[in-house]
């Protein structure tokens, strides 16, 4: 619920904003780093003594990972895979931290994890087959 | 209603709750699985239900099947679920910690993977605890993708467990030296997270990061070490001697900003922590600022934005290299973005000193008059009023000159500050003794000026201006020159217009000029006149009385007694001006605001203890009435803060003196050496620029600061060249001024700057024996605070990591590792097993019922475009109708290019005599029905009659028939043909599942009659069912779309098709036609889709355009049906 409200007031906030603007806003105590792309907004809470440019890389790099992945991603991508969006960002960022920097070894974790998913998969489907 | 609810409590009351679960898997341990498939469909029953509880507890049990089942479902989703849904409260966790376990020791490193992953979202306390271990040993994994999610999750685990921090920290600073550079980089931001909260347990890792900064090139790591030097500095200035030239380096050396932002960022905090004894001190403050300053240059507005707001810190403790760049201050006070604005104003505020002050200013005012939108305007306004005011007006050498500049932002529309303004009349007018005379001339012009009463409905809030005029005048009246005039303004019909506080203060002031005009007239004896000013209270003060306000009323009732008793004794001829005037003697002086909070309370003096016993409750009763009264005292003190309880001083100023005696609120403090020192000239001494300021005192309320500044200009000219001559004395003033930049007192060149009038600032009174106020207090409840351990204590036995061990096998802990997976695999293996035959069984047989699938399609695809075009010219009506869902694709854009016109008709059969072609239709309201709409042509010469089909129905698909008859019975057509005519006949089947396309075997029989005689004919034909024909087109909006995508229980499935020509938006329209989708949403060459089968499967779809393929991505509640739908529209794409 909380995260609810909060999504709410910065989506509010951040809309707001003209293009020609600078990405930073002060929040609560925390800064806010949001960047657009197309009709796609990123946003990123960060904290005082955090590096605002840094942040922009960040969100420029994860948008560069799911474009690589997707094929020109687009709002759909990700409203259709948003676990997909997910299973990028978990490679990508974990616990707030950059884990891995080079693009290719994240999209390599990523298909790795599709793949095993997807025997997974298939062991479920028959199984289901099985039961039903 | 109401049935449904109680119904829906009773089912609940049999649902499983996660304990119920829990057991029953663990008393099913051989079927296990069978098991879990089974609470899986009463958990998708349950989700399905209205009951936000019911659905909670569903999605914790299903997280938890899926975690606990990975070998079988999809545990990747199962963990992401988990790290969106779970939080601390979630008792599910509990039960997990087991399983998250066996995962963490999973063979494969993307299982691991996933947990940890899953871990860093929704890690407890009692979590980290328990597999702080476990992720310990993974720090020193084989593979560097989990030694680096092993080591970051580290750092979640220190948060929630901090007794895990001293064991873990050897095995941490190891990864520092990994060789894989991923790891190197985690272990670095871990570390540089614990170190930012408490930088001192980590100083003996400087020599480490320092060589880590010099060495390393990658920027990611480099911002990291750079921050965490930051946080070490403050504790070790040897350290920041030794980084700056490094850092240096990197700010001239390095492209990417923000590297050089960070490096910037650092090199202030060090100088900022350094004394200034550092040599070339100077040189890299002049390099960060220039640095700075081309960021601010450049167009990007982020990087302007973050120059301005690294400048104000170097604002802080460099002042004077950051004053020279005022001019690129100055204009980004121009950009378009409001948030470089507002920086731009933050960093003006610390700029500003004697000289520049006056033209900033000038700037900013003509900024007010440019500013579209309140906010900022009112931004502008208490920026100036910040500026002008900052440590005790040290920066104002010219009072009248700011007096003019409050009097001109009186004039500013819809602000919100009026009261802001207001209280900064009043703090000049009282604490600045020599500025009296103007400020009250220019007051007067105010009262005078009808501008502001006349519209104070609307803009009230600049009217609050008028408060604070209305009390110099009156309390200053001794400097009004027209006193007659203010006194008839003040007393004009218009004022009972404004807000009752304000009104109250005109009363009150109102008879503080009465009483000083009455005294200049009886020492010029001019009785008459006075008797005419006192006729003239008597005359308006009545309209106050009237007032709704309590305050004015009481005041004006009280104050009209007064006056006619004045009146009385004036008809008498008795001199009543000192009498009069007495009610108002002594002086106002300022109170600091901390002064009451700062009264040390005496000893023995207990405040909540109750005087005299506390109240019963039938007195409180009787209490309510005053509480009318006391509910509008408070607004009236926060408002007028200057002069806080001026209208009990009023009454009491005759006791005043004797009060102030002892008490402590109105003990004048012991003047600074400074204010005694400027004291000793009294008003009349003081030389005011008299002569220059006649001409705006008779313009009042018109804009004339600008002519101070010109004023000032020569002022300074005249000063500089007196300057010359001394300046061998300034100089050593200079080199003194340096140390004491701590005062608040003028320092440094300002200096040189002699105030235009001698101005006595009065410093605001405080108790003698105020308490020296320290409210630093740490906040407790920092999480951080926890992990300030010491690191470099060597680690004790107690601290050891808790272990679990298994309870059969007695192993010491180091294989711990190897030996799970042994266990599991053998918990494995026997399922694979069983599972593997079986599925190449299905997917021969699948690949079978493909291959023939896909020869009678092509067989089809010809007869089948001939036949669209016949039955498009003959059946024009129905045509239009099939072409609405088109339109619905179509609906977003103008068509680009023309379509060919669609038919969902299909050829059924045909012979010399007859040619059937057929659709199929199905409808939402029965669940397992389609219409078969056959049309029937007659291309014979001959008359066709007692048609009759007859159909094989197979275990899925039956035909309707008529009652009573047999299974195996024909149903007849309603109709005869006779030659060329056609005509459209249905029959009904009643479907079982959907989903997978079928195909009927039928037979129509007919008889041919001509002139020759009659014959009995047959046409064999094959009914086709496509799952496209179960679907009914049915639009989705876009967040009911993603809703249903969220929800999670939908199958996935993708296809890809190349050598596509079409374009995207007819490719769209074919499959809105022919598979009946519609457009949720399109976004260039990509678009979603949707649509709902009879039996409520949703079906959605992500369509895609590259160069010449389209990928197509499905999601749907049943796989089957989405993978045979798939394959249907492949055959729709492959011939685009």
């Amino acid at each position: 619920k909380e995260k609810k409200k909060i999504t709410r007031e910065l989506v509010q906030t951040v809309l707001a904003r003209k293009p020609k603007m600078c990405s930073f806003l002060e929040w609560r105590d925390l800064k806010i780093v949001y960047k657009r792309y197309a009709s796609l907004y990123f946003c990123c809470a960060i904290e005082d003594q955090d590096n605002e440019l840094i942040t922009l890389e960040i969100i420029h790099r994860y948008v560069e990972l799911l474009d690589k992945y997707f094929g020109s991603v687009c709002e759909l991508d990700i409203i259709f895979n948003f676990e997909k969006a997910y299973f990028i960002l978990d490679e990508f960022l974990l616990g707030g931290e950059v884990q891995e920097t080079s693009k290719k070894n994240v999209l390599k974790a990523i298909e790795q994890a599709d793949l095993l998913q997807e025997s997974q998969n298939e062991e479920w489907g028959g199984l289901s087959e099985d039961i039903l | 209603m109401a049935l449904k609810m109680v119904k829906g409590s009773i089912d609940r009351m049999f649902d499983k709750n996660l304990q119920d679960l829990v057991r029953g898997i663990r008393n099913h341990k051989e079927d296990e699985a069978k098991y879990i498939s089974q609470c899986i469909d009463e958990i998708k029953q349950e989700l399905k239900q209205d009951n936000i509880a019911v659905k909670a507890n569903a999605v914790c049990k299903l997280t938890y099947a899926l975690a606990l089942t990975w070998a079988i479902f999809l545990q990747r989703v199962g963990y992401l679920a988990a790290s969106q849904c779970f939080h601390e409260g979630t008792d599910v966790i509990m039960l997990t910690t087991n399983q998250i376990r066996k995962d963490l020791s999973s063979p494969s490193q993307y299982d691991t993977g996933v947990a940890l992953t899953g871990l860093s979202c929704f890690v407890t306390p009692d979590l980290a605890r328990d597999l702080a271990s476990d992720i310990m040993t993974l720090m020193s994994h084989t593979k560097p993708y989990i030694r680096k999610k092993a080591v970051l999750i580290m750092y979640k685990v220190f948060l929630k467990y901090p007794e895990s921090l001293r064991p873990a920290f050897p095995r941490l600073k190891e990864k520092l030296e990994d060789p894989d550079p991923g790891v190197q980089s985690a272990a670095v931001n871990v570390i540089c997270e614990l170190a930012r909260r408490n930088p001192k347990n980590y100083l003996s890792l400087a020599p480490l990061f320092f060589k880590l900064m010099t060495s390393s090139t990658n920027n990611w790591v480099l911002i990291k070490i750079i921050k965490l030097f930051g946080a070490l500095t403050p504790l070790e200035p040897r350290l920041g001697k030794k980084l700056i030239e490094p850092l240096t380096n990197l700010i001239h050396s390095t492209s990417a900003m923000s590297l050089l932002y960070e490096c910037v960022n650092t090199v202030i905090a060090v100088l900022i922590s350094l004394s200034s004894g550092m040599p070339n001190h100077s040189a890299s403050i002049q390099l960060c600022v220039q640095k700075l300053r081309i960021l601010i240059e450049d167009s990007d507005q982020n990087l302007k934005y973050l120059g301005l707001l690294a400048m104000s810190k170097i604002l802080k403790t460099h002042p004077k290299s950051v004053q020279s760049h005022k001019d690129l201050v100055l204009q980004c006070l121009d950009d378009k973005d409001e948030s470089i604005r507002l920086r731009a104003l933050d960093l003006l505020y610390g700029m500003v000193s004697k000289k520049n002050l006056m033209e900033i200013v000038k700037k900013l005012m003509t900024h007010v008059d440019k500013a579209e939108g309140t906010t900022y305007r009112d931004e502008l306004l208490t920026k100036i009023i910040d500026i002008c005011s900052q440590s005790n007006y040290q920066h104002i050498t010219n009072f009248e000159w700011y007096i003019s500049i409050l009097v001109e932002l009186t004039r500013l529309e819809g602000t919100r500050h009026g009261h802001l303004i207001a209280a900064q009349m009043l703090d000049v007018a009282i604490r600045v003794k020599a500025i009296r005379k103007f400020a009250v001339s220019q007051m007067s012009a105010l009262l005078d000026n009808a501008h502001l009463v006349a519209s104070s409905t609307q803009r009230n809030g600049i009217c609050e201006v008028l408060y604070a005029a209305a009390w110099i005048c009156g309390e200053f009246s001794e400097h009004l020159q027209e006193p007659h005039q203010t006194l008839e303004a003040m007393l004009r019909p218009k004022v009972t217009t404004l807000p009752g506080h304000i009104q109250a203060v005109y009363v009150q002031n109102v008879v503080k000029l009465y009483a000083s005009i009455l005294q200049q007239q009886e020492q010029a004896a001019e009785a008459e006149a006075a008797q005419e000013v006192t006729q003239l209270m008597v005359e308006r003060l009545p309209q106050f009385v009237q007032s709704a306000d309590l305050e004015v009323q009481e005041r004006a009732s009280c104050i009209l007694q007064l006056v006619k008793h004045v009146q009385k004794l004036q008809a008498k001829g008795v001199p009543v001006a000192e009498e009069v005037s007495a009610l108002f003697a002594g002086e106002l002086n300022p109170v600091a605001p901390k002064a009451q909070k700062k009264v040390p309370v005496p000893e023995g003096l207990d405040l909540d203890a109750w005087i005299n016993e506390p109240p019963s409750d039938s007195e409180s009763e009787d209490e309510k009435p005053k509480a009318i009264f006391h509910d509008e005292e408070p607004r009236h003190v926060r408002r007028r803060q200057p002069e806080e309880d001026e209208e009990e001083l009023a009454r009491r100023r005759e006791a005043r003196k004797q009060e102030q005696a002892n008490n402590p609120f109105y003990i004048k403090s012991s003047p600074s050496p400074q204010k005694r020192y400027r004291d000793a000239p009294g008003v009349e001494h003081i030389p005011v620029v008299q002569i220059d300021l006649s001409v705006p005192l008779k313009v009042p309320g018109m804009p004339m600061s600008d002519q101070y500044v010109k004023l000032e200009e020569e002022r300074r000219h005249r000063q500089r060249l007196e300057k010359d001559k001394k300046k061998k004395r300034k100089k050593e003033k200079d080199r003194k001024g340096k140390h004491r930049r701590h005062s608040s007192l003028p320092t440094e060149s300002d200096e040189d700057i002699a105030p235009a009038q001698q101005v006595d600032i009065v410093t605001e009174e405080m108790p003698e024996n105020a308490l020296p106020s320290d409210e630093e207090d740490k906040d407790p409840n920092d999480p951080y605070r926890a992990l300030d351990i010491d690191l470099d204590k060597p680690l004790a036995d107690s601290e050891k990591l808790p272990v679990q061990k298994h309870r059969n096998t007695e192993v010491s802990k180091s294989p711990e590792k190897d030996e799970v997976p042994v266990v599991e695999k053998k918990s494995k293996k026997p399922k694979k097993k069983e599972k593997k035959p079986k599925e190449k069984e299905k997917k021969k047989e699948r690949e079978r019922k493909k291959s023939s699938r896909h020869k009678k399609k092509k067989h089809k695809k010809e007869r089948e475009e001939k036949e669209k075009k016949k039955a498009k010219r003959k059946q024009p009506e129905r045509e239009h109708e099939q072409e609405e869902p088109v339109q619905n694709g179509a609906a977003e854009e103008e068509e680009e290019e023309t379509l060919p016109p669609m038919s969902s008709y299909r050829l059924l059969a045909e012979n010399s005599f007859i040619k059937m072609t057929y659709d199929i239709q199905a409808s939402l309201q029965k669940d397992s029905q389609v219409t078969v709409s056959v049309i029937l042509e007659n291309q014979s010469g001959s008359f066709l009659k007692n048609m009759e089909l007859s159909v094989l129905d197979s275990l899925n698909a039956k035909m309707a028939r008529p009652e009573g008859s047999s299974v195996h019975a024909g149903v007849p057509v309603p109709f005869q043909l006779p030659p060329g005519v056609s005509n459209e006949a249905q029959f009904v089947f009643t479907v079982q599942s959907i989903i997978m396309a079928q195909k009927l075997k039928g037979t129509l029989s007919f008889i041919a009659k001509d002139d020759d005689g009659a014959t009995h004919e047959k046409l064999d034909f094959r009914l086709h069912f496509s799952c496209s024909s179960y679907l009914i087109t049915t639009p989705c909006y876009s967040d009911a779309f993603a809703r249903l995508l969220e929800s999670g229980d939908l199958s996935m499935s993708s296809i890809k098709v190349d050598g596509i020509s079409m374009s995207f938006q007819n490719l769209l329209s074919k499959i809105c036609f022919y598979h009946h989708f519609s457009v949720v949403e399109r976004v260039d060459s990509c678009a979603s889709m949707y649509s709902r089968s009879i039996q409520g499967h949703h079906v959605c779809l992500l369509l895609k355009k590259g160069e010449s393929s389209v990928s197509v991505d499905g999601k749907c509640s049943d796989p089957t049906l989405l993978s045979s739908l798939l394959e249907e529209m492949k055959a729709t794409l492959a011939q685009c």
